[in-house]
């Protein structure tokens, strides 16, 4: 294979990656946003954080193996947009340690307040991640700032504000509202009771707010940044999509809704990704240097090397992530979760009087 | 201070804190894999009530691991842009097999494993947390292989027309003796950290009688880990000083404060003096050791930093090739002494509890609940050693530490998110200790119940859930 072709394959890899992130761990900013909202009392709230216990690790290994891939197949890009896109990664990572955390700990203590605080760990932990992804990405679309160093190095030059133009925060508004939809999409395949009611409730709402700014944010995007009529396509399938979730949801065919919204995540990745092919991080001004698929690659053995190794190991990481699926399939209610003593460290509060 | 002293004092910060959680994954995943596969062969309750006990212990532990983990990855490409432009060829390679073989491995089976008591078979309940255990250890050895590089650049070659080094060879940079020597080291130390907080816990519960039947067989296997683990320990250290020796002979030297080059050279076990060593008042040395140490024999011949920093100066040009000489062997010194001090605990704890005795002695619980504390400090103190003593360099011999800065992040970003991260750090730090605390004195659950039986359709009140 040459050169061109494995830039190619990479290229298209880490767009995989991240329609894989924002698929899973899409619908987990989702829940985690809801949690306040759709769980009304303690039970509630457990069985909802429950729903996504054994899967949001594995979730955030696909950003992680994103920004891995990056690092590997394409090091100027990473060093350019990571150290470029500090205070935004910066919030980013101080959101997701919180959250994880959070998921961790608290249930480990009967404690309300400990509770309390934790869930808008939770909550504010999702928020954030799910806004700026998107602003990120548009950011990327949109070209940002860049200039050659001094050591011929082509380094991000915009600052911090630049980051936060209407084309970008619209991009991030999508985001936030697209995570919100499949996660309450998720929210009423996997769980019933109440808990599925109130999720199956918000999904036509918040749905058709993510549908008007998606749909807005890709026209822009096709018009203003698209130098392809093709990407035509994706963007089209994607509102398709995006509409056949939500009637299934309105229909009652949870898993169909839950599909469709995937589907969604996955076409916006390939629109914006089809959108900036063959750059990775296009300069605002087009007519000065930027970052391509070529230009910040690395050598042709070491993406021979990576090639390799992912064809071997993606398919069996596929197969044993799709089989978590498929063993904690099954619907949570709060009548489930055991009783607060169990499974916590610190003692219930009633109890807590008694025994000072 | 400017945007590289910040930058550095962030890796370091985050990189020892985030290495305190490590090692305990690393050993103490084996050791529930291990008594829960006891549980599994004997059906005994105590196995079980173990696995469930120091399996929490894991759990409020890996946690931290894995959200600080995200930090590591991610600051490459903040802080050291030029670094990850220039090693980005090579480095970049097993950090995304470290990914893709071993996050997706421990995150998806260690999901397994919490949520699954009740809905898996035993069987494959069981293979779920040796999975996770294993892919810890294989995210050892990718993130180690990548930090070898930077010790001792193998397999690669310096492409002056893009200005970096480019890989030549994955083989040889996942198996040079650099990696493969650091590995066991690495593993060798997570288990002793995690025998020691096992035996640590079980010492102390034992002298309150919390849960004896669960607890003396967990202290048993506590401390015979601390005691081999502290045996692995030195020997895997030997070999990584004789590889230091021939790769970075400039770090042993610094470790040693050996100014001048000398055969038969003696090892000090401490100094009292000028800090640096170079004028001692009083010290206590034993004979031949480092010649032995770093050469397997007594007669050996041992470089002095002066004649290594000649050497240097005609090799790559003018300047001090001298890390900060103290903190190189200070950091040394006190990683050998905590690591030795777990290993001497073990032994007088393994005769104390002899034949089911329960020890009296006051100091003996004391000892238990700081023991786990040494080996931790040691491993920090011995990151802090080969990194510190690698300086001036960040990838030895072809790029330096100030040159792998981010140009692109201003000194006040940097600042921002070294202190955003220590304070958040350091309020996770008391709430992961209060956690553990409260954990450990609560002691062995009673009375678990594992149902196997899960049927679809089946509404059960889980036993577990967030």
């Amino acid at each position: 294979m040459s050169h061109e072709t494995l830039q190619l394959i990479w290229f298209v890899l880490i767009a995989v990656l991240w329609i894989g992130y924002f698929v899973l761990e899409g619908f987990d900013f989702g829940v985690g946003m809801l949690l306040r909202i759709v769980g009304k009392n303690e039970a509630e709230r457990r069985a909802i954080i429950t729903t996504l216990g054994p899967l949001w690790d594995g979730n955030e290994v696909w950003l992680l193996v994103a920004g891995g891939a990056t690092f590997a197949a394409f090091p100027e890009w990473y060093a350019t947009l990571f150290s470029g896109f500090y205070l935004p990664l910066l919030l980013i990572l101080v959101a997701l340690i919180i959250r994880g955390v959070a998921f961790e700990y608290r249930s480990k203590h009967g404690n309300a307040t400990w509770r309390g605080r934790w869930d808008w760990a939770i909550a504010i932990g999702s928020f954030l991640p799910a806004l700026l992804w998107g602003v990120a990405f548009a950011n990327i679309v949109r070209g940002v700032p860049l200039a050659k160093s001094s050591a011929g190095h082509i380094e991000y030059v915009g600052g911090f504000f630049n980051l936060l133009n209407p084309y970008a925060l619209l991009g991030g508004v999508v985001t936030l509202t697209l995570f919100l939809t499949h996660g309450a999409i998720f929210l009423s395949l996997k769980t019933d009771g109440v808990i599925r009611e109130r999720a199956h409730a918000l999904v036509g709402k918040i749905g058709l707010v993510a549908a008007v700014a998606a749909v807005a944010f890709l026209l822009w995007t096709q018009l203003a940044y698209s130098e392809k009529a093709w990407t035509w396509i994706p963007i089209l399938l994607a509102a398709a999509a995006w509409l056949s979730g939500l009637a299934a949801d309105r229909a009652g065919r949870d898993g169909w809704a839950f599909v469709f919204s995937s589907i969604t995540m996955g076409l916006a990745v390939i629109s914006l990704f089809g959108v900036l092919y063959p750059n990775v991080m296009p300069n605002i001004d087009r007519a000065l240097v930027g970052l391509d698929i070529h230009n910040a690659s690395s050598t042709e053995y070491t993406l021979k090397v990576m090639t390799i190794v992912a064809v071997i190991f993606t398919p069996i990481v596929l197969v044993y992530q799709t089989w978590t699926y498929w063993i904690f399939r099954k619907r949570m209610t709060a009548e489930q979760i055991p009783s607060p003593e169990s499974g916590t460290l610190g003692l219930p509060e009633s109890a807590k009087e008694t025994a000072g | 201070m400017n945007a590289l002293d910040l930058a550095r004092w962030q890796f370091g910060i985050t990189t020892v804190y985030h290495f305190l959680f490590v090692p305990i994954t690393l050993g103490l995943g084996f050791l529930v894999a291990g008594l829960q596969t006891a549980w599994y062969r004997t059906n005994k309750d105590e196995y079980l009530r173990a696995t469930k006990f120091f399996g929490k212990l894991f759990l409020i532990n890996f946690a931290m691991g894995v959200v600080t983990g995200i930090v590591q990855e991610f600051q490459f490409g903040m802080n050291w842009s030029s670094y990850s432009r220039f090693v980005g060829d090579i480095f970049g390679a097993p950090l995304a097999i470290e990914g893709l073989l071993a996050f997706f491995l421990e995150s998806t089976f260690l999901g397994m494993w919490i949520f699954g008591w009740d809905r898996l078979p035993k069987k494959i309940h069981l293979a779920s947390i040796w999975l996770a255990a294993i892919g810890t250890m294989l995210s050892a050895y990718f993130i180690l292989a990548a930090n070898s590089f930077m010790q001792h650049p193998v397999g690669y070659v310096y492409n002056p027309e893009t200005g970096r080094a480019e890989l030549t060879s994955i083989v040889a940079v996942l198996t040079q003796k650099t990696a493969t020597t650091t590995f066991f080291h690495t593993m060798s130390s997570g288990f002793l950290v995690s025998g020691a907080l096992v035996a640590g816990v079980s010492a102390w519960l034992l002298m309150r009688g919390n849960s004896v039947e669960v607890v003396r067989p967990t202290l048993k296997l506590g401390l015979v880990t601390t005691l081999v683990a502290s045996v692995l320990v030195f020997i895997s250290g030997d070999m990584q000083s004789r590889v230091m020796v021939q790769q970075q002979p400039m770090k042993m030297a610094a470790a040693e404060a050996q100014f001048d080059t000398t055969t038969n050279a003696s090892f000090s076990i401490f100094t009292i003096g000028s800090l640096d060593g170079s004028k001692p008042l009083v010290q206590i040395r034993i004979p031949n050791l480092l010649s032995i140490m770093a050469t397997g024999s007594a007669s050996g011949s041992v470089e002095g930093i002066n004649d290594i920093q000649a050497q240097y100066e005609q090799k790559y040009g003018p300047g001090s090739y001298k890390p900060v000489i103290p903190v190189a062997y200070w950091t040394f010194r006190l990683m050998i002494g905590f690591g030795a001090l777990a290993g001497v605990f073990a032994l007088w704890a393994l005769w104390a509890t002899r034949k089911g005795r329960t020890p009296k002695s006051k100091w003996f619980t004391r000892a238990a609940l700081v023991i786990p504390l040494f080996p931790l400090v040691g491993i920090s103190m011995g990151w802090l050693f080969t990194e510190l003593a690698r300086q001036p360099w960040i990838v030895f011999g072809l790029m330096r530490t100030e040159s792998g800065v981010s140009p692109a992040v201003s000194s006040t970003e940097v600042l921002i998110s070294l202190v955003v991260l220590t304070l958040l750090y350091a309020v996770l730090a008391v709430v992961e200790v209060g956690l553990l605390a409260k954990a450990i004195k609560l002691g062995p659950p009673e009375n678990v119940v594992v149902h196997d039986d899960a049927a679809p359709g089946n509404e059960r009140v889980l036993t577990f859930s967030y």
